[in-house]
């Protein structure tokens, strides 16, 4: 018993050293030594004992304090519960390789200085361990704002460029708009007594139409912070415009932190789940998937493109969470706990590899300066490692074997294909649908990640300068390192990985996975029945290390064996030069004229008597034109009808209060 | 029924204030308006003094020699101290014509009447009539604020509108306690001064008390 109280201090202990590292960062704001050499080491080393507690605290039973902070008659109240204490290793495991990395990243000269940005990156990652312990929605609420100040504070680091303050101030709006929409899924869910505990709304008995207005908010709140369609605009615009590891920490936690949310209020405050809330989450995670992938793939930014990635992603775990809340809504909730797992551990893998992307991104930046990947090109000459690393981290988003994207998407399948269990005709049809969206979804990843792999790291260098390049530090490989050890470890042992999410499938759903799925020993992973499918990744591991050895060694042997270096893809024409190879434009191409009406495209084609060719492609994001401009639009003629009221002149003004106390003075 | 002299004589008196109110509403010289608000002043002290003796509340008296001394004296001479040095003497053309002024402002009266029908009857016959002069005049004093364009006209109008009240708190409900009138006193005299030290400024500023010129500070 003293030791889970322990757990809840050790985390509340580690939460607010992160606090107070930050603050340590403001002594000397300016040194890039005592931030980057002292500070963010140390906060490496408490992430991982973060990741420590969180880890125990899923194994243990749930722990409550009342914290003596707060307002006099609302002290705040801590938990730390198997779903916390899970989200809490995320947040430490990733939180981890980005401080690592960010040790090596922060340099002077560019916008906020780094003692200030430690400051904000702290505190970022304390509120976001005070989201995931929040026990009421007090502290919930101020948890969760901070986290959205924070985060809009790292995002306009480079202040001066209007481009990022609008990015900003769009990312601020729509968090905005999504908390608001939170604070009124919580005011929905107090019911009638006024409590603002999560036990008190646990308790408390909502009528069935009530509950699905809750829902609702907190789809649309929490939706709005992971980048759900059609609320995903910000994701591409904030996650280019803040630095590497910040985007990396955004995209990698705090889109899990409203992933957290959402279960947290479905699952645990809310009780009875329906099936219609499934279908719903089903509908808008593919939609969400299939979108973020086509926007991806046109995408010749890379941050963008990681970004549009991020969008699919939260599209697969919504997928995951959509048909967990069916099954439980028509009552099978072991298959539910299997579509949890699934959606849970797809969480936690695109935290990692998505940490590792971005940070790869990052480097690349710092070391070329460039952003478009249309200006680089043959980087893994220069940069081997960051290479090697960003190819784990691809091949792993790409979902394929034995790394850990596979076996999350894979528990989705088999979490999908498992409809026929169903009794309506309606959902045993949409299911397989979303099943198709999200195998079409990841060939699409796998294109767009042979495209920036490709460009970006492969071929001849586009840009001349980029002759004088060195790879990134010893602190910046290590980082993506231990994320890209992530992205392995989880890949090849997903048995331990699913035990462990079954302590969160029995706190929520009160049902264990099937107990084959656990049985199964360490090496096949056994979902439902060995009859039906079974993975094992070692067999996957050895077989393809075999077969490339294998390769390898005929080639050598029976080949002649003599080595001849001459230009790749000369086909002895000769004269090859950069410009002849494929652009990340030209690759995307066919998917481009493929899916031609999901994009709003401006194209000017060069014809064939231009005195000077020029070939110019602007995609645009359809939601703009169709949702926010015309919602804009409206907000600002609104605006304007009521600003008539100030006409500026004193008379009207007198008039106001003239007609008030008239009104006043008849009616009251 | 014989109605004692006394009640006559407030009821007298409250005639006259309304009518100095539409007087007041139909005047655009400047000067004019400042009598006028002096006359206003005159009358709510006598009003003030003759419910004194009705009553037989010593208080009243001084409030009754504050308002002579305040409205009648003080603010006036500060006034025309004020337009002299502005050297302000008419009011250019109102935003309402004057005529259309008046026929709204009869229609206030009546809305006025209406409303303190119910009140009216609460309270003793003779009195029936003055809270309904009085809330007449606060509105009649309100719209004058809005139809003129000088800040003076403005400031006046302002300070009827205090008339207005103050003889509603008077003549219906009997006074104020002193100490509360006292204040009000000095708010009127203080308001006033701020008012005059605002004109200076405005007139720095632009030019002109023609409060039109406003407008450019308007947000577009």
């Amino acid at each position: 018993m003293s030791s889970s109280i322990d757990g809840i201090n050790a985390a509340l202990a580690a939460t607010t050293a992160w606090l107070a590292l930050g603050m340590l960062g403001l002594l000397r704001p300016h040194s890039v030594r005592w931030v980057g050499r002292v500070l963010f080491p140390i906060s490496a080393a408490l992430s991982l004992v973060l990741a420590g507690i969180g880890l125990a605290s899923v194994l243990k039973a749930p722990q409550a304090a009342v914290l003596p902070l707060g307002l006099p008659d609302l002290l705040f109240h801590v938990r730390l519960d198997p779903l916390s204490g899970f989200f809490l290793f995320l947040l430490g495991v990733t939180a981890t390789g980005i401080s690592i990395f960010s040790a090596g990243y922060f340099r002077t000269g560019e916008g906020t200085p780094p003692g200030l940005m430690c400051f904000q990156y702290h505190l970022f990652l304390a509120s976001m361990g005070a989201v995931l312990l929040a026990d009421d929605a007090y502290l919930f609420m101020v948890a969760w704002e901070t986290m959205a100040l924070a985060s809009y504070f790292l995002v306009t680091t480079h202040h001066r460029l209007p481009e990022i303050r609008q990015a900003g101030f769009l990312y601020l709006l729509i968090a905005h708009v999504g908390a608001l929409g939170i604070l009124l899924c919580f005011g929905v869910m107090h019911g009638t007594g006024w409590q603002f505990t999560f036990d008190a709304m646990r308790t408390a008995h909502l009528a069935p139409g009530w509950s699905s207005v809750a829902f609702g908010l907190a789809l649309f709140g929490f939706g709005a912070k992971a980048g759900m369609v059609p609320l995903h605009v910000w994701l591409p615009e904030a996650h280019p415009a803040a630095p590497s590891p910040v985007s990396a920490l955004m995209s990698g936690v705090m889109l899990k932190t409203a992933i957290y949310g959402l279960i947290r209020v479905t699952y645990d405050l809310l009780g009875t789940i329906r099936w219609e809330w499934g279908l719903t989450v089903l509908i808008a995670g593919s939609v969400t998937t299939l979108f973020g992938v086509l926007f991806a793939l046109m995408q010749h930014h890379l941050k963008r493109l990681l970004a549009y990635h991020s969008i699919e992603n939260i599209g697969i775990i919504l997928i995951g969470l959509g048909l967990s809340l069916t099954y439980i809504g028509t009552g099978h909730p072991a298959l539910g706990a299997l579509g949890l797992a699934a959606a849970l551990y797809h969480t936690l893998n695109h935290a990692v590899f998505k940490s590792l992307l971005f940070l790869g991104a990052g480097s690349i930046q710092h070391v070329t300066g460039e952003r478009e990947l249309g200006r680089m090109g043959g980087l893994a000459r220069w940069l081997p490692r960051t290479a090697f690393l960003f190819l784990v981290g691809s091949l792993a988003i790409s979902a394929l074997p034995p790394l850990n994207g596979f076996v999350s998407e894979w528990l989705t399948f088999q979490a999908a294909l498992l409809s026929p269990a169903l009794e309506s005709g309606v959902l045993r049809s949409v299911i397989p649908l979303a099943a198709a969206g999200l195998a079409l979804a990841g060939a699409l990843t796998a294109m767009c990640f042979v495209k920036v792999y490709g460009v970006v790291f492969l071929g001849a260098p586009r840009a001349p300068k980029e002759t004088e390049l060195h790879d990134v530090g010893r602190w910046e490989q290590t980082g993506m390192a231990w994320l890209a050890a992530g992205c392995v470890i989880l890949g090849l042992a997903p048995v331990p990985m699913l035990r462990l999410l079954d302590h969160v499938a029995r706190l929520l759903i009160g049902q264990s996975l099937g107990s084959q799925a656990l049985r199964s020993g360490w090496l096949w992973l056994t979902p439902v029945a060995a009859e039906r499918a079974s993975y094992n990744p070692i067999v996957f591991l050895v077989l393809i290390v075999g077969v490339t050895l294998l390769t390898f060694v005929l080639v050598r042997r029976f080949y002649h064996g003599r080595l001849r270096r001459a230009p790749a893809w000369d086909c002895g024409f000769g004269g090859l030069d950069a410009r002849m190879q494929d652009t990340a434009e030209g690759f995307s191409q066919p998917i481009r004229h493929m899916f031609g009406p999901v994009y709003e495209m401006e194209r000017h084609l060069p014809s064939a008597s231009d005195a000077k060719p020029r070939f110019h492609l602007e995609i645009r994001d359809r939601f703009w034109s169709v949702l926010y401009l015309p919602l804009a639009g409206l907000v600002e003629a609104v605006s304007r009808q009521v600003g008539r009221l100030q006409a500026g002149r004193i008379s009207i003004y007198l008039l106001y209060s003239f007609l008030t106390t008239i009104f006043l003075l008849l009616f009251v | 029924m014989a109605i004692p002299f006394s009640w006559q004589l407030i009821n007298l008196l409250a005639a006259l204030l309304l009518l100095i109110a539409f007087a007041m509403l139909a005047q655009r010289r400047v000067t004019a308006l400042i009598g006028l608000y002096a006359g206003q002043g005159l009358v709510l002290a006598a009003s003030t003094a003759a419910m004194a003796r009705i009553s037989g509340l010593p208080h009243l008296y001084v409030s009754a020699a504050l308002t002579l001394a305040l409205k009648v004296f003080a603010l006036p001479w500060l006034l025309h101290r004020v337009i002299r040095r502005l050297e302000i003497r008419w009011e250019v053309e109102p935003l309402i014509n004057i005529p259309a002024t008046m026929l709204v402002g009869i229609g206030l009266v009546i809305f006025a009447f209406n409303l303190a029908e119910p009140i009216s009857q609460m309270a003793s016959p003779i009195t029936r009539s003055t809270l309904g002069i009085a809330t007449a005049s606060v509105l009649l004093a309100f719209l004058m604020m809005i139809t003129r364009r000088k800040a003076v006209t403005q400031v006046i109008a302002f300070l009827a509108m205090e008339n207005g009240l103050f003889f509603a708190a008077t003549s219906a409900t009997r006074g104020m306690p002193l100490v509360v009138e006292l204040g009000i006193a000095l708010d009127v005299l203080v308001g006033a001064l701020i008012f005059g030290i605002f004109f200076f400024h405005i007139r720095e500023t632009f030019d002109s008390l023609d409060i039109h010129h406003m407008e450019k500070l308007k947000e577009h």
